[in-house]
Formats: C-alpha cells, sequence, structure tokens
C-alpha cells in the first residue's frame, strides 16, 4: 500500500485505491453485520432470551435481512425539517467513522497508510462525528432529536478530552505517534501494563464517545426515545446505524493497537500463529465487553456525566500524565 | 388545556447577549417511559423542568358509568380492567363493598384463596414495577428477569382461574374456583424459588452504584406534603408513616398472619425502591404462612342470594393494593344493579404529586420519579 | 374554512346537546307521563290481585298450620299470628299507596301541555311539581313492587313448616324493630324536608315510604340471614363501637357552628360502621378547615372524594381519616341539581384537586375556590356530564 502511495498518481493506482477502499467496505459491512447479529445474540443470552433465530440458519441472515428492509424503505422527511442539513448529516457522521480506518495497522502488512501521526489522525478525524449527530438533531427540527443532538455534543466534546489525555502516557512511553511504532514498543510488555490507569481512562472515556451503555445518554430511549435519529428512517437512519458500529470497530482497533500489542502474541512462543488472528482476538474481547455493558449496566444522568468526566476522568488522566513523565525521567536517570 | 402554560419565556442574556427559548415538551401520549397513554407537558428551560402538567383520560373507559347498567356480578370483570397489573385487590375491594354492605360471611377457604391470590399479586405487581423501573433507568436485563419470575405467578393465576391479567376470579360471597389438586405445593416451591431470587434481584442491582446516583435523593417529599396529597402506601410508608390497611384496618384474614410492614423516613426515589423491594419479601412471608394453614376442604363461596340486592345506603370500604389505598364506594337503592360505583384508584390520587415533584428537575429525574410513583394508566383513567 | 364551518364551536355544542337534552327530556316527560298512568293503573291493578291471591292464603294459612298448631308452644302460636298480621298490614299499605301513586298520575297528567305558554316562574314551578310527581310514582312504584315481593314471600312461609314459622316470627320482630327505626329515621327526613318547605302532605307519605321500605329492607335481611338465630339479628341494635366517635364529632361541631349546620349525623352500618355527617353546604368550607385543623378532631387526611346524583339533588361523599388519632369520618354535603355548586377543599387538603376535577368532569359538580377547575379525564370540549343519570350523549350527527 505504501508504495501505491509514493507513486505519481494515475488510472492505475486510482483503480487500486478504490478496489481496497470498497474491500475494507465489505469487511466492515460483514463485520457490522455480525456484530449486530452477535450482539443480539448475546444480549439475548443474558436475558434469558433466545436472540434472532428465524432467518437463514441460526438467524444468522437476520441482519442482512434487516438492511435490506431499511434500504428499501420509503425515505421519509419531515415537513418543517431543514433540507439540506437533514440530508447532510448521516454523511458527516458516518464518514469520519470510516475515514479514521485508514490509518490502523491490523498486522505488519494489512494498513492503508503508516502515517507519523497516525493517532492525531484518528483523533481529529473521530472529532468530526459530532458535526453529524448535532446537525442531525438540529435539523429535524424535533424537540427530542435536538436536546439528545446537544447532550452528545455536549458529551463527546467533553470526553475526547479525558480521551486524548489518557493517550499522551502512551505516546510518551513510545516516544511516537505513529500506531505501528506503538504496536512495536510493546514487543516486551503490553502497554496495559504500565498505563494500567491511562488504559481505564481510555476505556471509560471511549465508552462515552461511542455513545454506548451505560453512557448512551443521546439516544437514551426512556427519556427521549431515539435522541437524534428520532426522525431519520429507511436508509438514513442504516448511515447512523452503520457509523455507530464502524466507529465502535474504530475504538476497538485502537484500543488492541494502544494498549493490547495489537498483532503480537500473547508470549513469544506463540509467534507461529497469524498477527491477525492475535488481533481479531483482542478485538473481538473489547466488543464483547461492550455487549456485556449494554446488557448489564443502567444509564448516567447527563449532569453526572458531565461531572465525572470533569471532575474524575480528567484529574486521573492528568495524574497518568505526571505519572508517567516521572517513572520515565527517573529511568532516564534524572534523579 | 391551562392556557398559561402555553406561553413560554424568551430571555436574553444581560452578558452573553445570547437570546434562549423555554420549550415545550410533549412527553407522551405514545413514549416509552410513561407507561402507557399518559401525557406530561413539560416546559423546559435547558434541560431543566419549570412546569409540568399531566394530561390523561386516553384510556378512560367510564367503568364508573358502566357498573351503573350492570348488576353486581357482572362489574367484577370490568374491575380487573383497572389496575390491570394487580387485577385480584381490584376484584377483591368490589366483592368486599358488596359483602360489607350485605354482611355476607365468606367461609374460610374463600378467605384463604382471596388472601394467597392477593399476595401472588401483590409480588407480581412489584416485580412488573422493578423491571419497568430499571427499564426507565436504562438496565435492560432486569425487566427480562423480573418478567420470567412473574411469568412463574401467572402461570400459578392461569391454573387457578384460567385467566393471567384479567382474572375475575373473585365473586362476592367467595372466589369462583377452588384450588386444582397439586396448586399449593405448586405455589410452596414459587415461594421458595422467589425467596432465593430476591436475594439474586439485590445482588444484581440494588448495590449498583449508577443505580443508586440515578434515584438517591430524587423526588423527595415528607409526611406533611405526603398527607396533604392524599398519597398511600409505598409513597406514604416511605416518608416514615407506618400504615398498611392489611394491620391497621385488617381486613379478609390479614390479622391471622405475622408481618412487619416496612418504612423508610428518606422519601426520596430510593427509599421507595427498598421500600417494594421489602415488600416482595413481607408478601412472600405471609404467602408461606398462608399456604401452610391453607384449610383441606371446604367451600369457596358461600350462601349467597341468586340475585344480589344489597340493602338501600351507601358503604365505602378501602383495602391496601400494591399500588396504596384502593376504595370502593357504592350507594345502592336497594336494586340489582348499583345507584352509583366509584373507585378510589391509588395510581390517580398518587400521580397529583408529580407536577410539584418535577419543578426544577431534569428530564432524566423526570423519569425516575414518573416510574418511582409506580401508576397503572388503566386504574389512573379508569 | 368549511372546515370551520363544519366543526361546531363548543358554546355552539353546548347549546345544541342543552337543546338536544331538554328535547329529551319533554319527549320522556310526555311518553312517561303518557305511559306513567296506565302503567300505573296496570300496576294498582296488579296488587290487588296479588292481594286478592294472598288473602285466600292468608286465610289458608291457618288451615295447615292449624294442624300442627296444638302441638306449638303459646309463643310459637303467636308468633305466627303476629307474622300473618303483619302481612295482611303490608298488603294493605301496598294497595293503598298504589291507589294513590294511581290519583297521583292522573293529576299529573294535564301539566306539562301548556308548558311553552308559561312564565319562567310558572315554568319552574312546574317543572318542580313535574319533578316531585315523577318522584311521588318512582315511590309508589316501588313500594307497590316491594309490597308484592313481600306477598310473594308470605306463600313460602305458609308453605313452610315450624322453623320457617320461627323465621317468619324473626322477620316480624325484625319489621317491629325496623319500623321503630324507621320511625326514627322518617322523623328526621321529614323535618328536614319540612326546612325545605315541603307540605305536610309530603311528610306524611315520606314517614309512611319510609316505613314500607325498612320493613321490605327487614324482610329482606331475614331472609337473607336464613338460619341465623334472631338474637343475631338483635344484636346491631346495640350501640356501634363508633358511637362515642360521633357523638364527640357532633359535640365539637355543635359548640363551634351551633346545631343548624348539621342536618344528620349518624352511623353507617353498611359502610364499616363509619360515623357520618351531613353537612348544609354554605358553611361547609369553615367546617372543612374545623375538621382538618381542630386538635380533637385533626382529619388529616382524605382518602376519598365524589360525587352522586340522586336525581333529586347531588351529593359529594367525603372520607376522611385522622393520622393523629387514627379515626374515620364520612361526611356528605348536598347540593342542588340545576347549579351544583359545593366549596372546594383544595386549599385544605391539597389531594382533593384531582378528585374535585373528576367530579366535575363526570358530574358537572363547581367546586368554586379550585384554582384550576376544567376536565380531567374526558377532553376539553367534551359536551355534558357522562353520570349524571339524565345524561344523552351528545352526537354530532343528529
Amino acid at each position: 500500500m505504501n508504495e501505491l502511495l509514493q507513486q505519481a498518481p494515475s488510472w492505475g493506482n486510482t483503480l487500486w485505491f478504490i478496489v481496497a477502499a470498497v474491500l475494507l467496505l465489505a469487511v466492515l459491512l460483514g463485520f457490522v453485520t455480525y456484530a449486530i447479529y452477535f450482539e443480539r445474540k448475546i444480549i439475548g443470552w443474558m436475558q434469558l432470551r433466545i436472540g434472532p433465530n428465524r432467518v437463514g440458519p441460526l438467524g444468522l441472515l437476520q441482519t442482512v435481512a434487516d438492511v435490506t428492509k431499511l434500504l428499501l424503505k420509503e425515505d421519509t422527511r419531515p415537513q418543517h425539517a431543514d433540507k439540506a442539513l437533514f440530508t447532510l448529516a448521516p454523511i458527516l457522521a458516518y464518514a469520519p467513522a470510516f475515514g479514521v480506518l485508514a490509518v490502523m495497522p491490523f498486522t505488519e502488512s494489512i494498513q492503508f497508510a503508516d502515517l507519523g501521526i497516525g493517532l492525531l489522525y484518528y483523533i481529529a478525524l473521530s472529532g468530526i462525528t459530532v458535526l453529524g449527530v448535532i446537525t442531525a438533531g438540529w435539523a429535524s427540527n424535533n424537540k427530542y432529536s435536538l436536546i439528545g443532538g446537544l447532550r452528545s455534543a455536549a458529551q463527546m466534546i467533553s470526553y475526547e478530552v479525558p480521551l486524548v489525555m489518557s493517550v499522551v502516557g502512551v505516546v510518551m512511553l513510545t516516544g511516537s505517534m505513529n500506531l505501528r511504532e506503538i504496536v512495536e514498543a510493546q514487543r516486551d510488555v503490553w502497554n496495559i501494563v504500565p498505563q494500567f490507569i491511562g488504559f481505564a481512562v481510555f476505556l471509560v472515556a471511549a465508552q462515552a464517545e461511542l455513545n454506548r451503555t451505560p453512557f448512551d445518554l443521546p439516544e437514551a430511549e426512556s427519556e427521549l426515545v431515539a435522541g437524534y435519529h428520532v426522525e431519520y428512517s429507511g436508509f438514513r437512519f442504516a448511515m447512523f446505524m452503520l457509523a455507530e458500529y464502524v466507529y465502535m470497530f474504530g475504538m476497538g482497533t485502537l484500543i488492541t493497537i494502544l494498549f493490547l500489542g495489537g498483532w503480537l502474541p500473547i508470549h513469544p512462543a506463540l509467534d507461529f500463529i497469524p498477527g491477525i488472528v492475535w488481533f481479531v482476538l483482542k478485538f473481538s474481547l473489547y466488543i464483547f465487553l461492550q455487549f456485556w455493558l449494554r446488557a448489564t449496566m443502567p444509564r448516567l444522568r447527563v449532569d453526572q456525566l458531565m461531572s465525572f468526566a470533569w471532575k474524575v476522568l480528567l484529574p486521573v488522566a492528568l495524574f497518568n500524565i505526571l505519572l508517567t513523565a516521572v517513572v520515565i525521567s527517573y529511568q532516564n536517570g534524572m534523579f | 388545556m391551562n392556557q398559561n402554560i402555553l406561553t413560554t419565556n424568551v430571555d436574553t442574556s444581560p452578558e452573553t447577549g445570547i437570546r434562549t427559548e423555554e420549550m415545550l415538551l410533549n412527553v407522551g401520549p405514545q413514549h416509552p417511559s410513561t407507561h402507557g397513554v399518559f401525557r406530561l407537558v413539560v416546559k423546559i428551560d435547558g434541560e431543566t423542568i419549570k412546569e409540568a402538567i399531566p394530561v390523561m383520560g386516553y384510556l378512560h373507559r367510564g367503568t364508573e358509568k358502566l357498573a351503573e347498567n350492570l348488576n353486581y356480578t357482572q362489574i367484577i370483570p370490568y374491575t380487573d380492567r383497572m389496575d390491570y397489573v394487580s387485577a385480584m385487590t381490584n376484584n377483591y375491594v368490589f366483592c368486599h363493598a358488596v359483602e360489607t354492605m350485605m354482611g355476607l360471611e365468606i367461609p374460610e377457604r374463600a378467605q384463604f384463596l382471596r388472601l394467597i391470590a392477593m399476595e401472588l399479586n401483590r409480588v407480581a405487581s412489584h416485580l412488573v414495577w422493578w423491571g419497568t423501573y430499571l427499564l426507565d433507568i436504562g438496565a435492560m436485563g432486569p425487566f427480562l428477569y423480573a418478567f420470567r419470575d412473574r411469568e412463574m405467578i401467572l402461570d400459578l393465576f392461569n391454573e387457578l382461574c384460567g385467566a393471567r391479567m384479567t382474572f375475575n376470579y373473585m365473586r362476592i360471597g367467595g372466589v369462583k374456583w377452588d384450588a386444582p389438586p397439586g396448586w399449593i405445593d405448586k405455589a410452596k416451591e414459587f415461594v421458595q424459588y422467589m425467596k432465593k431470587e430476591l436475594g439474586n434481584y439485590h445482588k444484581l442491582v440494588s448495590g449498583n452504584e449508577i443505580f443508586i446516583n440515578r434515584i438517591k435523593g430524587i423526588g423527595k417529599f415528607d409526611t406533611k406534603t405526603a398527607l396533604d396529597y392524599s398519597l398511600s402506601g409505598v409513597m406514604l410508608r416511605s416518608t416514615g408513616v407506618k400504615w398498611d390497611l392489611r394491620k391497621d384496618e385488617p381486613y379478609c384474614i390479614y390479622d391471622r398472619f405475622d408481618f412487619d410492614v416496612p418504612t423508610a423516613t428518606e422519601g426520596d426515589c430510593m427509599a421507595r425502591y427498598q421500600l417494594r423491594m421489602a415488600e416482595i419479601e413481607q408478601s412472600l412471608r405471609i404467602l408461606e404462612q398462608a399456604l401452610e394453614q391453607f384449610p383441606s376442604e371446604g367451600e369457596v363461596i358461600g350462601k349467597v342470594p341468586r340475585v344480589i340486592r344489597p340493602p338501600a345506603g351507601e358503604t365505602y370500604v378501602r383495602i391496601e393494593a400494591p399500588r396504596g389505598e384502593i376504595g370502593c364506594y357504592i350507594a345502592s337503592q336497594g336494586k340489582d344493579k348499583p345507584w352509583r360505583v366509584k373507585f378510589r384508584r391509588p395510581s390517580f390520587t398518587n400521580l397529583q404529586i408529580l407536577p410539584k415533584l418535577l419543578q426544577g428537575e431534569n428530564l432524566a429525574n423526570m423519569i425516575a420519579i414518573l416510574g418511582s410513583i409506580d401508576i397503572v394508566l388503566g386504574e389512573v383513567d379508569c | 374554512m368549511s372546515e370551520e364551518k363544519r366543526k361546531p364551536t363548543p358554546e355552539e355544542k353546548a347549546k345544541a346537546a342543552a337543546e338536544a337534552r331538554a328535547k329529551a327530556e319533554a319527549l320522556r316527560k310526555l311518553r312517561e307521563q303518557g305511559a306513567q298512568a296506565p302503567q300505573g293503573e296496570k300496576e294498582a291493578e296488579e296488587v290487588p290481585v296479588q292481594a286478592q291471591a294472598a288473602e285466600p292464603q292468608a286465610k289458608a294459612e291457618p288451615a295447615p298450620s292449624s294442624k300442627p298448631i296444638s302441638e306449638m308452644t303459646p309463643e310459637e302460636k303467636a308468633a305466627a299470628k303476629k307474622a300473618a298480621a303483619a302481612e295482611a298490614i303490608a298488603k294493605a299499605k301496598a294497595a293503598k299507596e298504589a291507589k294513590e301513586a294511581k290519583e297521583a298520575g292522573a293529576e299529573s297528567a294535564p301539566a306539562p301541555k301548556p308548558f311553552s305558554e308559561m312564565t319562567p316562574e310558572e315554568k319552574a314551578a312546574a317543572k318542580k311539581a313535574a319533578a316531585a310527581e315523577a318522584l311521588a310514582k318512582a315511590k309508589a312504584a316501588k313500594e307497590a313492587k316491594e309490597a308484592a315481593q313481600q306477598a310473594d314471600a308470605a306463600p313460602t312461609a305458609s308453605g313452610a313448616d315450624a322453623e320457617a314459622k320461627a323465621k317468619a316470627a324473626a322477620a316480624a320482630k325484625a319489621k317491629a324493630a325496623a319500623a321503630a327505626a324507621a320511625k326514627a329515621k322518617a322523623a328526621r327526613e321529614a323535618g328536614g324536608q319540612a326546612a325545605d318547605g315541603a307540605d305536610a302532605d309530603a311528610k306524611a307519605k315520606a314517614a309512611a315510604a319510609a316505613k314500607a321500605k325498612a320493613a321490605a329492607a327487614a324482610a329482606a335481611k331475614a331472609k337473607a340471614a336464613q338460619g341465623e338465630s334472631p338474637a343475631a339479628e338483635e344484636a346491631p341494635k346495640a350501640p356501634s363501637k363508633n358511637q362515642p366517635y360521633l357523638d364527640k364529632y357532633v359535640q365539637r361541631i355543635t359548640e363551634v357552628f351551633g346545631k343548624e349546620v348539621l342536618e344528620a349525623a349518624y352511623i353507617n352500618e353498611l359502610g364499616k360502621e363509619v360515623p357520618t355527617l351531613v353537612i348544609k353546604t354554605e358553611r361547609w368550607h369553615e367546617i372543612a378547615r374545623f375538621l382538618k385543623e381542630d386538635e380533637p378532631l385533626a382529619f388529616d387526611y382524605l382518602s376519598d372524594l365524589h360525587g352522586v346524583d340522586y336525581e333529586d339533588r347531588m351529593e359529594v361523599y367525603y372520607h376522611f381519616y385522622s393520622y393523629i388519632n387514627r379515626q374515620s369520618l364520612a361526611v356528605k354535603v348536598k347540593t342542588n341539581r340545576e347549579q351544583p355548586s359545593v366549596p372546594s377543599v383544595m386549599d385544605l387538603w391539597h389531594g382533593a384537586n384531582w378528585n374535585e376535577r373528576e367530579t366535575f368532569d363526570l358530574l358537572g359538580i363547581h367546586f368554586p375556590g379550585h384554582k384550576d377547575l376544567r376536565r380531567i379525564l374526558l377532553p376539553d370540549d367534551w359536551v355534558g356530564y357522562p353520570l349524571r343519570k339524565d345524561y344523552v350523549q351528545y352526537d354530532e350527527e343528529v
């Protein structure tokens, strides 16, 4: 991939780019389809239900059927909605979620762009999603959407701060923002051990960034019905759903890379198992945690959510930076 | 609709010059957390509620008017449909009112069956509340656990009277059906099972930090307010009034059993949560004793005239339903149809305090407070 | 625009409804008066027939019983005789009342014809008269029916053995007792009516009606309480356990407000012996405040509040409870049917808020002093008050 990026643009490599992107999209869609399926299955089992089991063998085609239904559904738009923004919002929400995947190294070889500031790119791009959400909330011309959108904006911006702060420790340890280098630096010990505080903060903040339980306030169905996408249906709704799951995919990838050693095996002796398997295993663990939390946790209140971000997570993340700095200085013989 | 709530204030901040506007939000009648077709018009400033006006009547079926044209036995099925989560107590309060007027003797076995049915129903009702309340707070799992256990009670009822929700089980003078063979043992088994399960509920939910933070100190009121607003049941007991009609004005055969009336003093949602959980425990205690002492044989319906004609006059009786004090007033002219029937519905009366509790709270607390009142819309609208 | 035209405003609706109702009323009245006269006749005819039918039985009664009469104790004999006598009296009464009813029906027939030409005062008077007549008729019909029931009861007594006789004796005794009670009640009622300005005739009628009613009730009770000893029947005669409380309430209220504010005070035997007060509407709010704030009373909890339509009047029923003294109290406040209005107690017990709104919604009773009196269960543009006995549903199609 990297060689392609270095070459002068031509019809040939443009085609390659497109094929590669479509391939990634296909993988993503496959992931989303079966993430939804497993989410429903796992939560079903946890809640004494069976989950989908009608469409296809073991219900495996359930999501396919659902997506087909969404795509074929009539596209409705409220009469007094802001036409342009209403159409733009799902794209704004989805595009950055997809865009962040460009810099993710899944293994040593499978990576699209090896950016020097990969981490920064991810954080910068993911900040755009909130625009899509707030636009959707505003453009729908619905009070529930509006409240949902604003809650979402407040929440995502607040949690982005501790999220970024918690990663600073990792960057300091590695001395690089390149995601591949971050993984390589974990050969001896995964970051989850020296950066445990950072990991904990990141996990919680990521949960809030993803708007998932227990931080699913923007779409708290018991209060706001469905939050910012209450007026969306059909294909546009599918876009939001897709953005949500792709974002989850991105966050799972990031946490695997930053703290769980990416494609590295749990022990050097297990090196014969291909990197991608390790990656998928670690990644799946995170995704499972998501489902698990969703099945059991109640929801926080909006003011508690904000004070938690600013009064607990941020100080802890800052303390982590300080601690890391002190330890690094000590190792370098400054004291 | 009250006109003055419809005007919203527009304000401009003197420092920033930002124009802010209050917003009217219709919560309901189709909303997941109003537990039925209930509408709340709230005026909000940001997420803070300035004023709330409940609008109801979407489920008003005119039970009281219908009752005037039915004979006494025919009214019983209509009472099922008021508080459909706890239909047995509704059945009972109506039958009890008629029996009080006529001075009827209820056979021992029928008394036991009634009591067991009512207490099982109380447990079922509190389970529904527990599940839906947690659903309101955002936890989905407990809802399904609660419904699994409630299902067992419904199965017991199904065997007893052939219905799962609208039982139509009690009759004036007794009950319609005797317990089928083996039913008492099944009920005993359930009580033991439920006792164990209740511990699991506490383990799963009662200690959850997020949950406690959501409901502690929310929706607070004191004893004086509670009495002033005619609150009853758990709403009243959560402010420290030790008052349970089963204990203080015993009806049926509640005076024969040993049980406590749990009370709390905080008067907030947390207190109400704990009380309802404690009440399940007490109900199980009553059930345990009642099932043990259940008479091996006897009539299930007393000697009742073929056509029921209570003497001319009026009566008002009240009993303890899961939601509070349910009352039934009957005015009779000595005919086979009542002149006037009135039900005092605990949900309706308890809901009155809602606008007061909501003032100054935010939208998320609105759901927590509304849920903690435990209303059933069939009863509110009657 | 056209939509607006199609949809009548609430006022129009109300007017239309009122018209419809008035029409329906008039029609009904006409029909009733047309029908009642023959009906009254029919009933009147029926009663004598039954009476006649019963008479031979009454005569025959001693005959079957004469066989075992020799085996009877003197007391039983006397009881049987008494029972027979009581029945005969009841029958005679019924016959008389039926006749009266017939006469009343005959009298009332020509009244409504010139209704449209009357002055308002006359109209009101006529209305009142019509109402009174209807009442009288209803009463008479009821009594006739009850008498018939009694007559029905007679054969069973005559056909039965000694046990039945004992029952009959019990019934008779109960009747006597009830009659005594009824007399007292009737006297009270009559007193109330006198205050309302009714004439002596009405008093007498009311007394008679009350007597007959009480007798019927007692008979019904006796029937229901089959197999119970006469002693059990006499038990309720003992003063209720709540009598001291009632005395206390009455004493406190009369001390402060005087006797005339209380229209009645009694123990409601059918309603768990709750002390019941009937209070004058005009002073109700003051007394309500007193009930809540006076220390020995201290009724701090309003359990229930609702209205009842009795066709000739409206009543609002309150059920209070004192958590301090652990006592109950029922209060009834009467109001007229044309402009029903009872002072609101929402400022004293906030729990009255929605209950008063509901009563207003369904019965149309106004509660002056209520801060937000509007419909609660029905839509705001609903026409009429469904729980009223003469409610006719408003239909836009008609």
